[in-house]
């Protein structure tokens, strides 16, 4: 059975940010997905409208089997939600923050107290349990933050943005714990995220989302093992952008080429080979070239492959 | 029933928060305490004027003072909720079962348990400057009255919060707000030595009500009937600003 199934969900705000725009895709039982695209693709209202939180405009959702719309109620019992501005009640004690959690949730008595200490200890956090939030270190916090998702024991947890803001030991370390937490509960997770590699370590299949819609979907080695060979990219100078890309267009060898600003991104069988070939027929045109570099296909090559833009690019212009 | 728990839940965290505060709390205890001696010093000969009949100033600022006091705090309460917006803590308790009305009611909630406590105090020393104030029954009406007032205008204000949801307008509201109400009614000053229009007017303000009905047993002559009135009126109040309240809080999820 699938534990999520998003079906053409679109919503706009105002009349001219179309958000969501037919945005489709499931998740099976026990499953890490992840959603990753640039900012503003439309991840967060995907993730908001399965939690409830806001209603789409067009299109329908379940959530462990409810529909997101007419049993909210039922969705909100099965879900943790575990949004990007974290949300913790920072002149509160680590510990009154998941009892309250709970609380809200309809758990109580000793059931609640146990559960609360396990989640503390599980995440490194029984040291502080009884310290006020604000004392704590911005990954102490996102920590908290998930555990506090996790309280009810629910069968969905949406993680919007886990590691977003941290510094990289602690997004290193909050990875840990989340790769723990994918196997010990038999827990279905849906992971939005705008960092490449945080959606190939952690999700087992993956979407790539682009102006609310999926563009590509799959498994992160089967995303980049469709694209044959090596990634070469050439930063150029200089005018004649275009005509650089026609001469690459023609190099035996080279499958693929886009052009995105005044990065020529290129798809070859072999990298080592294909360089000097390319740099010598670019230079032979008295193409400026300033920067090559080569990289095995990375899950940032598959979206320029499925969009015809450069990832980092589209996250810094929507930032 | 789930809302009632709910509420007392959101209401005691609120609480507990506000409980490490110690300037929080010292200002809560100081300023009606100041508000109470300086207006006692400042405005001791105005019963001298008529129309002040024969009730001593004690006795006739007490009930004023925990008015002010519970207004003021209701005004203001709707920063907290801005607070709880602002760190996303609104968010997260939105995507539990918890009630969404239980929200709201645990923050309006919390504003009148402090107002009372505050009345409390302020009836206290009242009572040791000398205010009779009726008795208990007299006593009971003005707790009753400062709880239903901070409640009302906490509704007013969570309202306000979640429609401007910023700051500097919900503090420019409040502040719009405060004195005129004050000045429209007769907290400080004896009803008969307002000019008449203002007098007209001033039964429209809660805050009018609010005194009139906290100030009835001190005042000869006032019956249960102009007493009970006040009191249903500003129920009725709280009902309409809860409501109010409620709404905004659907209108500021719809813009998540």
């Amino acid at each position: 059975m699938d534990a999520i199934v998003v079906d053409g969900l679109e919503k706009s705000y105002g009349k001219d940010v179309r958000a969501l725009d037919g945005i489709r895709f499931s998740v099976p039982e026990g499953e890490v997905f992840g959603l990753l695209g640039p900012n503003g693709a439309g991840k967060s209202t995907t993730v908001r409208i399965l939690a409830t939180l806001t209603k789409a405009d067009a299109g329908r959702a379940t959530v462990a089997g409810h529909d997101v719309a007419s049993e909210a109620g039922a969705v909100r019992r099965a879900i943790g939600y575990v949004p990007q501005a974290s949300g913790v009640d920072r002149e509160a004690t680590g510990r009154e923050n998941l009892v309250l959690q709970g609380r809200l949730q309809g758990m109580r008595g000793a059931d609640l107290e146990r559960r609360s200490a396990d989640l503390l200890e599980t995440f490194g956090l029984s040291d502080k349990a009884n310290a006020l939030v604000k004392t704590y270190s911005g990954g102490m916090k996102r920590r908290l933050d998930v555990a506090m998702g996790l309280v009810h024991r629910p069968h969905v947890l949406f993680l919007d943005e886990p590691t977003t803001g941290l510094d990289p030991e602690a997004r290193a370390a909050m990875w840990e714990e989340l790769e723990s937490l994918a196997a010990a509960e038999s827990l279905t997770i849906l992971l939005t995220t705008h960092y490449l590699e945080e959606a190939d370590r952690l999700a087992r299949r993956v979407a790539i989302v682009s102006r609310g819609k999926v563009v590509v979907e799959g498994t992160p080695e089967a995303l980049k093992s469709a694209l044959r060979g090596d990634a070469v990219t050439i930063e150029l100078g200089g005018t004649d952008t275009d005509g650089a890309a026609e001469i690459a267009r023609g190099l035996a060898g080279v499958h693929e080429v886009t052009m995105d600003g005044r990065r020529l991104h290129l798809r070859v069988d072999h990298g080592a080979q294909a360089v000097p070939v390319i740099l010598a027929a670019l230079d032979a045109t008295g193409a400026d070239v300033q920067a090559v570099t080569v990289s095995r296909p990375s899950l940032d090559d598959v979206y320029l492959h499925h969009t015809g833009r450069d990832f980092r690019a589209d996250d810094g212009e929507l930032r | 029933m789930t809302v009632i728990s709910q509420t007392l839940i959101l209401c005691a965290r609120v609480l507990r928060n506000l409980s490490r505060q110690p300037i929080w709390i010292a200002v809560m205890i100081v300023q009606p305490m100041f508000w109470l001696l300086l207006y006692s010093q400042l405005f001791r000969r105005i019963t001298d004027l008529p129309g002040f009949g024969t009730v001593s100033y004690v006795d006739y600022l007490t009930p004023g003072v925990a008015i002010m006091t519970a207004f003021f705090s209701g005004s203001w309460a709707g920063m907290g909720m801005i607070e709880d917006l602002d760190r996303g803590v609104l968010e997260r308790f939105l995507a539990t079962p918890a009630s969404r009305a239980a929200i709201v009611f645990g923050r309006i909630l919390q504003s009148a348990i402090v107002a009372t406590l505050q009345a409390l105090l302020i009836l206290l020393v009242g009572i040791l400057l000398g205010a009779t104030n009726g008795g208990i029954v007299g006593w009971l009406v003005i707790l009753l009255a400062a709880f239903l007032t901070a409640a009302g205008f906490a509704g007013l204000s969570h309202g306000i919060a979640l429609r401007t949801r910023q700051e500097a307008s919900m503090i420019a509201v409040a502040q719009f707000l405060s004195l005129p109400l004050l000045f429209f009614s007769s907290l400080l000053i004896a009803r008969t030595l307002i000019p008449g229009w203002m007098q007209s007017f001033s039964l429209l303000n809660p805050v009018e009500w609010a005194v009139r009905a906290a100030r009835g047993e001190a005042i000869p002559g006032t019956g249960w009937d102009e007493m009970g009135t006040f009191l249903l009126l500003l129920g009725g109040f709280l009902a309409l600003t809860t409501t109010f309240a409620t709404r905004s809080f659907r209108s500021y999820q719809r813009t998540l």
